[in-house]
C-alpha cells in the first residue's frame, strides 16, 4: 500500500484524517465508544453547550421522513461547567481532538462559554452554533443576519485563541455573504450546513408532529443541497471548510471534498449505522489510492 | 454493547398479527438481561430509515427471541423476513429490570408487553402472578410459557372475549391485596401502554410498594446520544431532570417518573 497523507489542518484543528461527526449526532463520544473506535476519528464534535444547563424541548422531538428525519431536540445539555467536568475527562483520556459546539442567547454568553473552554486540555476548537433552528432564544436568530454573524465572531475571537468554526445556516439567499462575514471577523474555518428548517403535520389531528412545531431536516435527503452550498462557499472562502449534510458513505464525503471541503462530518447516519465514519475514512483512502492521489488535500476543491 | 450482523434462525407466526423472531446473536444474547432491548436495522426498508427498538423476549443458547406485532412500515417489512436473512442488531441496550429475589413479583402486561416480562420471569427465583390484558383474546399471547414456568396467569380483555372483562388494573389490585394479606412483600413489574403504566404506578403508590415500569418511546440512536427519547424524572431530593429512556431506562421505578 502506498503512503497516503490523510491528515488535514482545519483552521488550526489538526486532524489525522478529514472525518469528524456532526454536533448532536454523537453525544459526548462515550455513548458510542463501545461500538466505534472513537480514536480513529479525525475529531469528535460534541453536542452543543451553553453556559448553564438547558432542558431542551418537549416531546415529540423528532419524526422520521423519507430520506432522513426532522428534529427539534432543543439543545438539551448540562451547561459548559457540567460538560467540562463530566465529559471532557473521557475524551481527553482517549486523546482524540475535541471540537465543542457552543451556543448562547446573546453574544456575551457565547463569549463566556468560549472563555471557560479556552484553557481546557483536549479542546481543539470551537464550533459556533449560529444556525440551530430549534431554539427561539439563540441559534438561527444569529445565523441569518450577516452583521450579527460578524459581531458574534469578532466578539468570541477577542476572548479565545482556540480555532473558531462558525456553523452556517443553509436557509439564506446567498451563502457567500455569510462566509465573507465570518472569515473577515476572524473565523479560522467554516462549517456548513446545519439542518434545513422543516415541518411535518399529522393530518388526522391537523397538528404539527413536533412539539416545537418546526424542526431541522437532516439525513440523506439534504446532501445535494449541502453540496451546492459548499461549492458556492468554496468560491469565496479563504479559510478551510468543514462540510456536512447527508453523508451516508464515502461517496458523499468525497463529493464535499471535490466541491471544496477540507474536512467532513457524519451526522444522522451515525444513528442508523454507527460504523459510518470509519467506513467513510476507509473509503476516502481507497478512493485516493484508486485515483493515484498521495494526499487528501489533492481532493479538496478538485472539481473539474 | 455490540453491533452485529445476526442471522435469522426461526421466524414463527403465533397469530396473524404477532410473530416471534429468533436470531443468532452471540454475545448480545449471552449478555442480555430482562428489560433490555435491541436496536434493529430492518433490511428492505429505504436505506435512510432509522433503526427500530425491540424488547428482548428471551435469550438462550446464543439466540435472541423477539416477539413483535406488525404496527407500521418497519414491522410490516419485518414479517417477510425468512430463515437465513441477516439483520444489523445493536444491543443489549438499556438498564433492564432489577432482579429482585426476595419479593413476590406481580407482572402486569398490555398485549405484546408480555415480551420482556417473560424474560424476567425466567430469571426470578420467586414465582408470582402475570396479569395480562388486551383488547380481545387475540392480543393475549404466550401465557402457556408463563404457566410452564410455574407462574399463575390472570387474563383481562376489554371486550371480555377471554378472562375477566376490563383492564389489567382490577385483577392486579386483587392479586396485590391478596398477596399482601397473606404476608408477602409485593413488587410490580409492568410493560404496556403509558396509560396502563401510569395506573400501575398509582396502584403501587397507594399500596406502598415498588413498581418497575418499562417505558416505550420512539427512539433514534438507542444509545443515549441524540436525546430524542427523554422523560422527565424526579430524584429522591425532589429535583427533576430529563433522563434518556434508551440509556437511563427503559425501566424506571414509578416514583421517579413525572407524568
Amino acid at each position: 500500500m502506498s503512503l497516503i497523507e490523510m491528515s488535514v489542518n482545519l483552521g488550526g484543528v489538526r486532524m489525522k484524517n478529514p472525518v469528524t461527526v456532526a454536533s448532536g449526532t454523537f453525544g459526548y463520544g462515550y455513548e458510542y465508544a463501545d461500538l466505534v473506535d472513537i480514536t480513529a476519528l479525525g475529531a469528535v464534535t460534541v453536542k452543543g453547550v451553553r453556559n448553564q444547563p438547558w432542558p431542551g424541548n418537549e416531546l415529540p422531538r423528532h419524526v422520521e421522513v423519507p430520506g432522513g428525519m426532522v428534529n427539534a431536540i432543543g439543545l438539551q445539555g448540562p451547561g459548559v461547567d457540567g460538560f467540562i467536568e463530566s465529559y471532557m475527562p473521557f475524551l481527553r483520556e482517549k486523546g482524540v481532538p475535541v471540537i465543542v459546539n457552543i451556543w448562547g442567547t446573546d453574544i456575551e454568553e457565547y463569549c463566556e462559554v468560549a472563555r471557560k473552554l479556552s484553557d481546557v486540555p483536549g479542546v481543539a476548537g470551537l464550533e459556533l452554533n449560529i444556525s440551530c433552528p430549534n431554539v427561539k432564544e439563540g441559534g438561527n436568530a444569529f445565523g441569518t443576519d450577516p452583521a450579527v454573524v460578524a459581531a458574534l465572531v469578532r466578539a468570541v475571537r477577542a476572548v479565545t485563541a482556540l480555532p473558531l468554526i462558525p456553523k452556517l445556516a443553509p436557509n439564506v439567499p446567498d451563502i457567500t455573504v455569510f462566509v465573507r462575514a465570518a472569515q473577515e471577523s476572524g473565523a479560522d474555518a467554516i462549517a456548513l450546513i446545519n439542518t434545513i428548517p422543516a415541518m411535518v403535520i399529522d393530518i388526522e389531528s391537523r397538528r404539527p408532529v413536533l412539539s416545537n412545531k418546526v424542526g431541522g431536516l437532516s439525513g440523506a435527503a439534504i446532501h445535494p443541497v449541502a453540496v451546492k452550498l459548499v461549492w458556492e462557499a468554496a468560491r469565496v472562502a479563504q479559510v478551510p471548510l468543514l462540510a456536512m449534510g447527508g453523508i451516508v458513505s464515502a461517496k458523499e464525503a468525497i463529493e464535499f471534498m471535490i466541491a471544496g471541503a477540507t474536512a467532513v462530518a457524519v451526522g444522522t447516519a451515525n444513528f442508523i449505522d454507527p460504523s459510518t465514519p470509519l467506513r467513510v475514512i476507509a473509503g476516502i483512502r481507497e478512493y485516493l489510492e484508486r485515483h493515484a492521489m498521495h494526499s487528501v488535500a489533492e481532493l479538496t476543491g478538485s472539481l473539474i | 454493547m455490540y453491533d452485529f450482523i445476526c442471522e435469522i434462525k426461526e421466524h414463527n407466526e403465533i397469530t396473524s398479527d404477532y410473530r416471534v423472531l429468533k436470531l443468532y446473536a452471540g454475545e448480545i444474547a449471552e449478555q442480555a438481561r430482562p428489560g433490555q432491548f435491541v436496536h434493529i436495522r430492518i433490511p428492505g426498508l429505504e436505506s435512510a430509515s432509522l433503526r427500530r427498538p425491540f424488547s428482548i423476549f428471551n435469550a438462550q443458547d446464543g439466540l435472541l427471541w423477539i416477539l413483535y406485532k406488525s404496527v407500521g412500515r418497519g414491522t410490516e417489512r419485518m414479517k417477510s423476513l425468512v430463515m437465513g436473512d441477516e439483520l444489523q442488531v445493536i444491543g443489549p441496550l438499556g438498564n433492564g429490570f432489577p432482579l429482585r429475589q426476595n419479593v413476590m413479583p406481580l407482572l402486569a402486561a398490555g398485549g405484546y408487553g408480555v415480551a420482556p416480562l417473560y424474560f424476567l420471569a425466567t430469571r426470578l427465583a420467586n414465582r408470582g402472578t402475570l396479569v395480562v390484558g388486551g383488547r380481545s383474546a387475540e392480543d393475549i399471547l404466550v401465557t402457556d410459557l408463563f404457566r410452564d414456568l410455574g407462574w399463575k396467569v390472570v387474563v383481562a380483555t376489554v371486550d371480555g372475549s377471554l378472562g375477566v372483562k376490563g383492564l389489567v388494573t382490577e385483577p392486579l389490585l386483587d392479586e396485590l391485596e391478596n398477596n399482601t394479606a397473606a404476608g408477602a412483600v409485593c413488587e410490580l413489574f409492568a410493560c404496556g401502554p403509558d396509560g396502563m403504566l401510569r395506573a400501575v404506578g398509582e396502584l403501587a403508590r397507594s399500596h406502598d410498594c415498588k413498581a418497575w415500569l418499562s417505558l416505550d418511546k420512539h427512539l433514534v440512536c438507542g444509545v443515549g446520544a441524540c436525546l430524542a427519547c427523554v422523560q422527565k424524572l424526579r430524584r429522591s431530593d425532589g429535583s427533576t431532570w430529563m433522563g434518556r429512556v434508551c440509556s437511563d431506562g427503559p425501566i424506571f421505578e414509578a416514583n421517579e417518573i413525572v407524568w
